[in-house]
C-alpha cells in the first residue's frame, strides 16, 4: 500500500474523457517523475491529425512528452500520450503496442483496454487513476487493476467536471482513495517525493 | 459470469496448434493484442474453456477460418487519416500520371475501404483508366466484400468528410448508390482492381509496384517480421515508388530504413535506392 513508502510503482496510468483535461494538467504539472515510474495519459479525443495534446501537456512539465509510436519503448521519467485512433497495451514492462481494433465503450483509445492491459503486465506496479468523463469507460478496467493489486484512485464525482465516469467505477469497485483533483496532484507528489 | 482469461502458455499452444495444422503462423505477432483478440473471440463465442476451443479449432473447419477472421483486426475506414490521402493527391499522383501504365499493392486491406478510396482519387485524377489496384489480405471472406463494393450506409456521413478533409470536392454520393442500408460503389471504381488472399507472413513478393499501401498492420507483428515485411516491400517496390504506413507505423529502425525517405511529416516513404 502507498503508506510503505517504498517506492514499488513503475507505471502510473490516468484515464479521463470530457472535463478531465484540467486535472491532468495539475498532476502533471506536480508529479516528480523519477527513475522508477513513467506516466501514461489516456484521454477521448477527436483525430484531427494533430498533437495539440502532448503541445499542450509539454508545457507544464520538464519530463519528455511522447504520443506513443508502434513498439514505443517504456522509459521511466516520460509522459506518455495514447494517440488518437489506437488503443495502447502493454508488450510487457518496456514496450508498449498498438492496436486499431474496433472501439470500446464507443472510445479509441479506451481507458479500459488500457486498464487491462497494465493489470495483467504491470500486477501491483501499476497506479490508475480514473477522472471526469461522460462514458462509462474505465470503470471496468480500473476493478481490474485493483484485483491485481495496483493502487486505484477516482475522482470524487463531486469535483468532477462531468461525474458519470467516475461515479460508474464507484458502482462496481472500491478504490484505494477516493480524491478531489487537487488532492490527487497532492497525493503523488507526496508517494514519489 | 467474468469471461474465462487464456493464460500466456495457452497463447502459445494455439499458436503451435494454427501453424501445424493449418499453416497460418502467428508466431510473430505481438502477443498483447493477438491475447485480447482471442479473449474477445472467447467472450463473444462463449467458451466454456481453452480446451474447448482447441477441440473446435481441430474439429471444425469453418469454426478456424472465422476464428482466424476473428483474432486478425479487419478495422478500416474510407479515406482513414484525410491528410495522408491529401498528400497523395498533391505529391503522389503527379509522379503516378508521369507512368503510361500505375500499379499499385494494397496489403493486409481487410474489406476494403481504402483500395475504393485510392481508386477514387485516381478516377478524379483520370488516372484510374492507367492503373490497376491489387487488394490482397489474408481472410478470404473479408476480401469477397471488395468485389461486391457494398459498405454500411451509415458510415457514409464519416467518410464524406473524411473525403471532404482530403480534398475531395465533389458530392461524396456522387460515388455510389443508396440502397436497404447499403452504399453500393460505382462499377467503375472496381473494373481496375484485382483482388487475392496473400499471406504477409510466408507469401512472397508476386509483382513491381509503384505505390503499396500496408496500414495499420506491421502493428500487429513483432520486429522480426516487420523486418521481413518491409524487406517484401521493398523487393516488390520500384525506385522512386511510395510505401505508405500507418500514421503510428515507421520504418525507420528496420534494416530498408536508408533507402527511403520520409515526404513530408506524414507516414509516406519513398524509394530512393
Amino acid at each position: 500500500m502507498a503508506q510503505d513508502r517504498v517506492i514499488k510503482y513503475k507505471l502510473i496510468a490516468v484515464g479521463g474523457s470530457a472535463g478531465s483535461l484540467e486535472v491532468i494538467l495539475k498532476i502533471v504539472g506536480v508529479l516528480p517523475l523519477n527513475e522508477d515510474v513513467a506516466l501514461l495519459i489516456i484521454v477521448h479525443r477527436k483525430n484531427d491529425g494533430e498533437s495539440i495534446l502532448a503541445d499542450l501537456i509539454s508545457t507544464r512539465t520538464k519530463f519528455v512528452v511522447k504520443e506513443i509510436e508502434d513498439k514505443e519503448t517504456i522509459l521511466s521519467g516520460h509522459v506518455y500520450i495514447a494517440p488518437a485512433d489506437y488503443h495502447v497495451l502493454f508488450e510487457n514492462e518496456k514496450m508498449f503496442s498498438l492496436d486499431s481494433s474496433e472501439k470500446v465503450n464507443h472510445s479509441r483509445p479506451s481507458i479500459d483496454v488500457s486498464f487491462e492491459s497494465l493489470a495483467e503486465v504491470f500486477g501491483e506496479n501499476a497506479i490508475a487513476i480514473l477522472l471526469s468523463g461522460a462514458n462509462a469507460d474505465g470503470a471496468h478496467g480500473i476493478s481490474k487493476i485493483k484485483q491485481a493489486g495496483g493502487f486505484t484512485i477516482v475522482q470524487d464525482p463531486e469535483s468532477a467536471e462531468v461525474d458519470f465516469m467516475p461515479q460508474q467505477a464507484l458502482e462496481q469497485m472500491k478504490p484505494d482513495k477516493i480524491l478531489n483533483s487537487a488532492e490527487i496532484a497532492g497525493f503523488l507528489q507526496q508517494l514519489f517525493q | 459470469m467474468e469471461a474465462i482469461l487464456v493464460k500466456d502458455e495457452e497463447v502459445e499452444l494455439l499458436i503451435n496448434e494454427l501453424a501445424q495444422r493449418y499453416g497460418y503462423d502467428f508466431t510473430n505477432y505481438a502477443r498483447a493484442s493477438l491475447r485480447r483478440r482471442i479473449n474477445r473471440l472467447i467472450t463473444i463465442d462463449r467458451i466454456p474453456s481453452f480446451a474447448e476451443l482447441i477441440y473446435r479449432v481441430k474439429n471444425d473447419a469453418d469454426y478456424l477460418t472465422h476464428l482466424v477472421e476473428e483474432i486478425t483486426v479487419n478495422v478500416t475506414e474510407m479515406f482513414r487519416d484525410p491528410f495522408v490521402f491529401k498528400l497523395i493527391r498533391e505529391k503522389v499522383l503527379p509522379v503516378l500520371a508521369t507512368h503510361p501504365f500505375i500499379r499499385i499493392w494494397h496489403t493486409g486491406c481487410a474489406t476494403g475501404e481504402e483500395v475504393y478510396s485510392m481508386a477514387i482519387l485516381l478516377e478524379e485524377a483520370n488516372l484510374l483508366r492507367k492503373s490497376l489496384i491489387y487488394a490482397t489480405d489474408l481472410n478470404p471472406s473479408v476480401i469477397e466484400n471488395i468485389q461486391r463494393g457494398i459498405f454500411p450506409l451509415n458510415r457514409m456521413q464519416q467518410y464524406s468528410e473524411n473525403y471532404v478533409l482530403s480534398g475531395g470536392k465533389k458530392d461524396f454520393s456522387s460515388f455510389y448508390t443508396a440502397q436497404y442500408g447499403f452504399a453500393k460503389f460505382n462499377q467503375k471504381l472496381k473494373d481496375k482492381m484485382i483482388t487475392a488472399t496473400h499471406n504477409l507472413v510466408s507469401d512472397r513478393s508476386f509483382n513491381e509496384f509503384q505505390v503499396i499501401f500496408c496500414r495499420n498492420v506491421l502493428i500487429y507483428f513483432d520486429k522480426v517480421l516487420q523486418d521481413k515485411v518491409l524487406k517484401l516491400f521493398d523487393d516488390s517496390l520500384e525506385k522512386l515508388g511510395f510505401l505508405i504506413l500507418g500514421s503510428k507505423e515507421s520504418l525507420r529502425f528496420s534494416p530498408i530504413a536508408k533507402k527511403f525517405v520520409q515526404v513530408e511529416k506524414e507516414k509516406i516513404w519513398r524509394k530512393i535506392e
